[in-house]
């Protein structure tokens, strides 16, 4: 691996071997000294062309963790018309001694671009790029997941895959990176994915995605899934045309009250419900009610940690391998 | 002014004739050439393996002068028009300031007379500003030196139907006819590329066939109401066809235009994010390329033209969505017709002539240009080597664009000869001087 631009392009070996890895990572985490040697003396360049502190603070921990320097750089709005060049900016890093660049873009293809571009010789972790994908934000969540499915199953989760979990993603499809991560690795690694939405809030052409599409959140849960991905809905699609209401979406796509109910009473991993993963922010009372948040069975705060975890893989992988054996493989 | 003697040329790729150009004009075709005049020099062309045809006509080009000089100017964009085998080229209206009056037609006009190196007719804009609200000086421009018969908002849709329905009828009073953009606005509001599996894939907001098939609907059924001459753009999908075969097997009075580039690429290209893929309309599928090949062939479609558009390298380098639309094109349609059409042997070169110089001549109202072969007919001409392959290098074109999505393909075909009113402006491939006494730097 030399980049991570996507997941629709990771192998079923790769997306392993960084799982595996961020279950090591993990094991740090619970140390006295939360902290690895590996990427002393490099230098990690947050670059970040959107806000999302979230994110950002995720990958700062995870380089600090592995001994990394880390520089933080905030070009929102930056643009040929407004100022800098992408290549520009990216050079400038570069010049700087930056090893790798972990990059948020409002662009859809941007990190794909910036990794095909020859502008920059660092390693390129795509942070998010509008619409397109959000691959770490898969990652996090296939380790959460596979923590779930492995525990009911009574072993460890290292070296195993999803092969016949059954997940459930709920939401806006149309406007989500993190749906657009999540199906194709879920899909490498043996899970069924089901998607839940408003028909106008699923892409035309998910007819070709390698999944099940349902308009009833109601019925979908009839097919007994083993977790739940709620989505957020940005608060710029409410009061389009997307859908009539927030109040309408709510009812006929939120996890209520009375869907948790139902969700409790699911076969889960472990026999005791079904898993429940938000990427966060949570919208109470809009795509998840308050006591769904809450709810045991919510694992949200685990994909915190998690995120953390494979994002120290994911720089681990990509920048020691290189280092040790002065290739790009 | 020098003759021209052309041995053993293949005159539309059927039968081999010599040809003597003389005083702009074919003087001779066949075996009995003219003995050389006096005083006059005669030059000699070995032609054997070329075809000869008709200079190429495209009614669809940005030479972006006036305003977007360091994209292209008339100088330049003339050139590469030259080299890749056009004698006549329509400049379209979004320059800035917008071609709609007839001083900024005028001035595009005279630029083109200056070069020399091609035709230029400017197209006048349909509304002003290309804004939509109210129209253009049709007829000012009509009247004005630069003869305009061709008006289009390129770039952007006549979305009005009434005011496209105003514009189609006002152009009657001088046989002109508006060269529609087809888009519905509101349908492909910040659209990237075509919608559909890719775009669902990519993230990128898609661009729907039926924002250009509703359209084309729409236009076809006024064209028929008011009975006016409407001309399609850019036609990029299987559906648009299919409307455009209908209204013409009602007699509605309708052509249709196809670019190179939508006969030959894909929406899968976008997979890559570069930018050079950027186009509007959007690169399709395989099948609406397919429907395309076979609209052009049947003549549902009647001509190629290029929508060449220039863009400076920063407006490519960039992100997908920061990115201008459009691709260079001038330079590489001959080959790109030739590889897709011909050698697919859905057409032969008598009917790539018709597509690519009699048709858009007839459409456009220039009894000069697309004309036949013959004595006494403009030596408006092309000499085509169809066996020679080449790798596409953007670097090494005449425009200034460097946006060739056909950049490091090897296609075949190459454009050995022009002659623009038996000036020999193009030779083995080269430019030499322009009608009036320009020569590349």
């Amino acid at each position: 691996m030399r980049h991570l631009l996507s997941t629709a392009d990771l192998s079923h070996s790769d997306a392993l071997s960084i799982l595996d890895t961020a279950e090591e990572m993990s094991a740090v985490a619970t140390r006295e000294v939360k902290k690895l040697p590996t990427l002393r003396g490099r230098t990690v360049v947050n670059l970040f062309f959107e806000d999302s502190t979230r994110t950002r603070i995720s990958f700062e921990a995870a380089a600090k963790r592995l001994s990394a320097d880390v520089m933080n750089f905030s070009a929102k709005g930056s643009s040929v018309s407004k100022g800098e060049s992408l290549k520009d900016t990216v050079q400038t890093l570069e010049a700087i001694g930056a090893d790798a660049i972990v990059m948020r873009h409002w662009a859809s293809g941007a990190a794909a671009q910036l990794a095909a571009s020859g502008w920059t010789d660092c390693a390129v972790v795509n942070a998010g790029d509008g619409t397109h994908e959000h691959p770490t934000q898969a990652l996090l969540d296939a380790l959460t997941l596979r923590r779930g499915w492995a525990a009911g199953r009574g072993h460890g989760p290292r070296g195993t895959d999803l092969t016949g979990m059954r997940v459930l993603i709920v939401g806006d499809i149309l406007h989500s990176r993190v749906a657009r991560s999540g199906v194709w690795l879920l899909n490498t690694l043996g899970a069924e994915v089901g998607l839940v939405a408003p028909p106008t809030l699923l892409p035309v052409g998910v007819e070709q995605w390698p999944v099940s599409v349902h308009y009833s959140f109601d019925e979908a849960l009839a097919s007994g899934p083993h977790a739940v991905m709620m989505l957020r809905v940005q608060a710029e699609r409410m009061g389009g045309a997307f859908f009539p209401t927030p109040a309408e979406y709510t009812r006929r796509w939120g996890l209520t009250d009375e869907r948790l109910a139902r969700v409790e009473r699911l076969n889960g991993p472990g026999g005791d419900g079904a898993m429940i993963l938000h990427p966060g922010p949570m919208n109470r009372g809009v795509e998840i009610s308050a006591a769904a948040a809450d709810s045991p069975l919510n694992r949200v705060l685990d994909q915190v940690s998690h995120g953390v975890s494979v994002r120290m893989a994911v720089l681990h992988l990509l920048l020691s391998q290189s280092h040790d054996d002065g290739s790009s493989a | 002014m020098t003759d021209h003697l052309i041995l053993g040329a293949k005159i539309l790729g059927e039968t081999t004739a010599d040809l003597v150009l003389r005083d702009g004009k074919i003087a001779t075709l066949g075996a009995d050439t003219a003995a050389p005049r006096e005083g006059v020099p005669l030059e000699t062309i070995d032609a054997t393996g070329l075809i000869a045809l008709p200079g190429m006509v495209d009614l669809h080009t940005h030479l972006r002068e006036p305003g977007r000089e360091d994209a292209e100017t008339v100088e330049t964009g003339s050139r590469a028009a030259a080299l890749g085998g056009f004698t006549a080229v329509h400049a379209m209206a979004n320059s800035s300031p917008v071609a709609d009056t007839a001083g900024v037609v005028e001035q595009v006009h005279r630029l083109g007379l200056e070069s020399g190196w091609t035709e230029v007719h400017p197209v006048g804009a349909v509304t002003v500003g290309l804004a939509g609200e109210n129209l253009a000086e049709l007829g000012a421009m009509a009247e004005s030196s630069a003869q305009v018969r061709m008006f289009s908002d390129d770039g952007i849709c006549v979305h009005n139907p009434v005011l496209m329905r105003r514009a189609l009828e006002y152009v009657k009073s001088f046989d002109g006819f508006v060269a529609q953009h087809a888009q519905e606005p509101l349908l492909t509001e910040g659209a990237q590329m075509n919608e559909g599996c890719v775009s669902s894939v990519l993230g990128l907001p898609g661009w729907p066939a039926v924002a250009e098939e509703a359209i084309i609907s729409r236009d076809v059924l006024l064209a028929q109401h008011v009975e006016s001459r409407l001309h399609v753009c850019h036609v990029s999908t299987k559906g648009s066809v299919e409307i455009i075969r209908w209204a013409k097997e009602r007699g509605i009075d309708v052509t249709a235009e196809v670019t190179p580039h939508h006969l030959i690429l894909t929406e899968e290209m976008v997979r890559s994010f570069n930018p050079v893929y950027k186009v509007n309309p959007p690169l399709r599928t395989a099948e609406d390329v397919q429907a395309l090949r076979e609209a052009l062939a049947d003549g549902t479609i009647d001509v190629v033209g290029t929508d060449h558009a220039p863009h400076p390298t920063q407006l490519k380098e960039c992100e997908w969505h920061q990115a201008a639309m459009g691709m260079t094109g001038l330079e590489t349609a001959l080959s790109v017709v030739q590889h897709t059409m011909v050698e697919t042997g859905m057409m032969d070169w008598r009917r790539f002539a018709e597509v690519t110089s009699v048709r858009p001549a007839e459409i456009a109202r220039h009894g000069h240009q697309g004309r036949p072969l013959a004595v006494g007919e403009p030596a408006n001409l092309i000499l085509v080597d169809p066996q020679a392959r080449r790798t596409v290098r953007p670097e090494e074109h005449a425009t200034k664009g460097r946006n060739s999505p056909f950049s490091g393909m090897e296609l075949p075909g190459r454009v050995h000869s022009t002659f623009l009113a038996g000036h020999r402006v193009v030779a083995d491939g080269a430019l030499q001087t322009s009608l009036t006494g320009r020569e590349a730097d």
